[in-house]
């Protein structure tokens, strides 16, 4: 019995391209209060397009059930549990939408001199402050436009430290258990990439660790919680080596929701990090981007922050170019202010101890989910949980399902599936992150859902294989997709 | 805290099913030398009102509402309402980066469509799903070139943005990219083609060009796509000012074309967050970063679309992958789109020519500094006072006026770069001109 779900119409709708017929609009412009010109004349007849074939035309009316029709196709935070690892899928506060477009703020632009723009630099020095306090960091810079662009920030950073001593060195270390952005992250900057293999207990081998630092290495990017979602218990050990030969610490934020108000990384070793606003902050994912990846520093990488830094006391603050050492811009402008402001709003609306709050409660739901479902899949390390818990599918797949299959069936029971096969150091893996925002209420309809989902892989695993039943669109078929590409809409 | 649903009694039913006697078991984890043994320092938290004023506060410590000739990369153009509407929703807004295909139909839609309308609007044959911004677009359609033709070093023109040159420059360093920048013809403003050929040689990867240029002027496109052509490097287009490409040609000669998309609906917001886009010809999909999305059948034979060509990015191939971009900027990218179609295909050609309007209209007022053809910006002279002067006297009849140049052109110390777009009235224009004129 699904408590959940029951089905519903849901209507088709071709892509805008095919809606379209000629001679229809949606838009009307004002009149010209100025003498019209003559394209050809201005611009040379040859720098003048033809008219753009196949360009979408349409009603008012057509384009909004156009898109209210494709949004029904999605599923969304705002109709159950995301429990996505590793991706943080909490509530979105809806006043945070409201703040980031007042027009004080939407409307600024970043070329406005410093003095009229008090107000912006304001919102920016206050979360610069509040996430320095939340980290124990000595300073941020707000620039990176997503997670791993903060992390590419923070290796230039660290590349940048080691070139003022004379070498920029040649590794980075990265556990077997790191998200695909870090090593990708680490051939950007211009580093090699060496994996380091997790212990039996899902953590950094420190003995191991020790082994391969040398005088190459110029950093170790660790996540902690790491992709387990289990705390590196040795992570004050660990910095100790690395600082030892003279390399630094790189923590990859993207777990700091299980951290918040608990544990500060500034305080155990930390020298650079990112956050992920959109994750641990709750800015709204939006189907992918956009977020914000911030850098936070100890003292000693401040004077190598990216340009520019903001600077001066309140009513007087602006721009300081002036920073020899820096490794430069990483984006145009400020940052991404419009998600900033939302990330303030959040931090506002928790104070200090909401934060806490927050934090014990995700660790609370997914120890909780974890406790429940152990009885029903197995659970490859036995470690306390964080903010995620990992099962693998080992049991199921003694019936041919596997955790991809799982996690498709899930849909039929109305919820968004868990991480599917990540972290790679898990065969099968299924990764589970409540967050803190979902209610006992709705984590125990998925913990049925995923009981009943283990006695169907064994009664009717055929069942679980060819989920989901229930969807508009069944099991999509994206190998074709890879091999023959259709990347864009094209007339008949 | 409001958002958190549990109440107290069920936070120890949970704990007692944990088997866990305290709040504390939960993190007993924590080694107690990384606990943080004290309240965090911030403030209690505040209440929605609270929160609204708080934020109308700074908001009202902007200058806002006033005209604005302010351009250079971030441009005002009206926000169909519909924009704010369809981002609104629920289904949008608060979903996740559409990896389980069978129940993101919607947003895998709109970015199919997003990759379609990028492809027509440029002239190439694939678009990705969009990148962070324009600025970051160049960098990484720079790396794109440089593992196509196996080769290391790329020529910039000065008319790109400053602040693209700054983070190509960032990103360049690391990796060793030979970066060089080729000047612009001092009349026409617009890039010296000579000084290009002589610095385009075998080892050039990329020449890379912004049209219209950070001056507002038409770059030649063919010619400078013969150029690269002749000697085996790629020639990668880059616009800021996306609403040019309703009426400029389609740089069809380019390999790459790459820009920002702030245009079409997305609000300046002090400079982000915006998307940016990279496409290309389809022979070239395999170095493209970020994501695409493909069109397929479900098991039912229905037509259904997902992401696709996934090994050429970081989840899958790792360090070695073509970037390391994860996301893409997905509700900005879906706000173009919804741009685009209420515009559709004649209202953004009209709207491109409304720009051209009233930019031509204020130009014909002010000592222009260059003679090059331009769309909807243009650098002025300010005669007999300083650009800061100019914009100190606008800002006293409420009205922002241009950036200038000196910061980034030393050589235009006395110029100011000015955009008028259809929001720009013909009242302010006038008032901009009079003040130019000493009155």
């Amino acid at each position: 019995m699904i408590k959940k779900v029951r089905s519903h119409v849901s209507q088709n709708e071709p892509l805008i391209f095919e809606v379209s017929s000629p001679g229809k609009a949606a838009y009307q412009l004002p009149p010209l209060d100025v003498p019209a010109v003559d394209p050809g004349s201005a611009l040379g007849p040859q720098n003048v397009r033809a008219d753009i074939d196949g360009f979408p035309e349409v009603s008012e009316v057509e384009a909004i059930r156009h898109f209210t029709r494709l949004s029904t196709h999605n599923y969304a935070i705002d109709y159950g549990l995301y429990p996505l690892g590793s991706c943080t899928m909490k509530y979105n506060p809806r006043v945070n939408e409201v703040a980031a477009r007042l027009e004080g703020l939407a409307w600024a632009h970043p070329y406005q001199p410093d003095e009229l723009v008090q107000g912006a630099l304001e919102i920016l020095a206050r979360l610069e402050a509040a996430l320095i306090e939340i980290t124990g960091m000595d300073a941020v810079t707000l620039q990176p436009a997503a997670g791993a662009h903060g992390e590419l920030t923070g290796l230039l950073l660290i590349r940048a430290a080691l070139e003022a001593r004379g070498n920029p060195r040649k590794k980075v270390l990265i556990p077997d258990s790191a998200h695909g952005t870090n090593p990708a992250t680490v051939t950007m900057a211009g580093y090699v990439c060496q994996n380091i293999a997790s212990n039996d207990r899902g953590m950094v081998d420190v003995e191991a660790l020790a082994r391969t630092v040398d005088e190459d290495v110029a950093a170790l990017m660790v996540t902690n919680p790491n992709t387990l979602g289990v705390f590196e218990v040795n992570i004050r050990r660990i910095a100790e080596i690395l600082h030892e030969k003279g390399a630094m610490v790189y923590m990859d934020g993207a777990n700091m929701n299980a951290l918040t108000g608990l544990a500060r990384p500034g305080d155990f070793g930390v020298d650079v990090m990112h956050l992920n606003l959109h994750k641990t902050f709750s800015t709204p994912h939006g189907g992918g981007g956009p977020g914000a990846g911030p850098v936070a520093v100890k003292r000693h990488l401040e004077p190598f922050l990216p340009v520019p830094r903001l600077v001066g006391a309140s009513g007087r603050r602006r721009w300081d170019y002036d920073r020899p050492q820096s490794i430069g811009r990483v984006r145009a402008f400020y940052g991404n202010f419009g998600v900033l402001v939302r990330a303030l709003a959040y931090i506002l609306a928790h104070g200090g101890e909401g934060l806490r709050r927050a934090t014990l409660d995700a660790i609370l739901n997914a120890t909780y989910v974890r406790k429940r479902l152990e009885p029903y899949y197995e659970l490859p390390h036995r470690e306390p949980t964080m903010h995620e818990c990992v099962f693998s599918d080992s049991r199921q797949a003694c019936h041919g399902v596997r955790t991809g299959d799982i996690a498709k069936r899930l849909i039929d029971y109305g919820f968004h599936p868990y991480t599917v096969s990540f972290p790679l150091i898990v065969p099968g893996a299924m990764m589970i992150e409540p967050t803190e925002t979902e209610s006992k209420q709705e984590l125990d309809l998925f913990i049925d859902a995923l009981i009943a989902i283990a006695r169907e892989a064994e009664e009717n695993p055929e069942l679980v294989k060819t989920a989901p039943h229930a969807t508009r669109v069944r099991r999509v078929d994206e190998v074709t997709a890879a091999r023959k590409p259709i990347l864009r809409w094209r007339p008949l | 805290m409001r958002y958190l649903p549990h109440s107290d009694e069920e936070r120890r039913q949970m704990l007692a099913a944990c088997g866990l006697e305290s709040e504390a078991d939960l993190y007993r984890q924590l080694p107690p030398e990384v606990r943080l043994e004290r309240p965090l320092e911030l403030p209690p938290g505040l209440s929605e009102y609270e929160i609204l004023e708080y934020f109308r506060a700074r908001a009202a410590e902007n200058v806002a509402g006033y005209p604005s000739f302010l351009g250079a990369g971030v441009y005002y153009h009206y926000r169909p309402v519909l924009v704010d509407v369809v981002l609104s929703r629920g289904e949008f807004l608060t979903s996740y980066t559409p990896y389980q295909a069978e129940i993101s139909q919607g947003t895998l839609t709109a970015i199919f469509e997003f990759q379609t309308l990028m492809c027509q609007l440029t002239g190439m044959e694939v678009a990705n799903a969009s990148v962070y911004d324009g600025s970051t677009a160049v960098p990484e359609a720079a790396l794109m070139a440089m593992r196509l033709t196996r080769r290391e070093r790329v020529v910039a023109a000065r008319t790109l943005h400053p602040e693209y040159r700054e983070v190509l420059r960032t990103y360049g360093r690391s990796q060793g990219v030979e970066i060089e920048e080729f000047g612009y013809q001092p009349e026409l403003g617009s890039a010296d083609l000579d000084e290009l050929a002589d610095k385009v040689d075998e080892r050039t990867a990329a020449v890379i060009l912004q049209r219209p240029n950070f001056f507002g002027v038409i770059e030649p496109v063919r010619e400078a796509a013969e150029i690269a052509h002749r000697r085996g490097a790629l020639l990668v287009v880059i616009f800021s000012e996306a609403v040019s490409l309703g009426l400029l040609a389609p740089p069809v000669e380019a390999d790459i074309v790459a820009g920002e998309l702030q245009s079409f609906a997305i609000a300046p917001s002090y400079g982000g967050p915006f998307a940016g886009v990279i496409a290309t010809k389809e022979k070239y999909v395999r170095q493209l970063p970020g994501r695409l999305v493909g069109q397929t059948t479900d098991a039912a034979g229905n037509r259904a679309f997902c992401l696709t060509l996934s090994t050429r990015e970081q989840h899958i191939r790792r360090e070695k992958a073509t970037s390391n971009i994860c996301t893409n900027q997905n509700l900005i990218a879906l706000a173009a789109t919804v741009f685009l179609t209420v515009y559709g295909r004649r209202g953004l050609r009209e709207l491109a020519e409304q720009n051209l309007a009233k930019a031509h209209y204020l130009a014909g007022r002010l000592p222009r500094r260059f003679a090059g053809p331009f769309f909807n910006e243009f650098v002025a002279r300010a005669p007999a006072s300083s650009p800061e002067e100019i914009n100190r006297r606008l800002l006293e009849r409420r009205i922002l006026g241009g950036l200038p140049l000196g910061r980034y052109y030393p050589e235009l110390a006395d110029c100011l770069l000015l955009c008028a777009t259809e929001m720009s009235r013909k009242q302010d224009m006038d008032a901009v001109a009079e003040v130019f004129s000493g009155r």
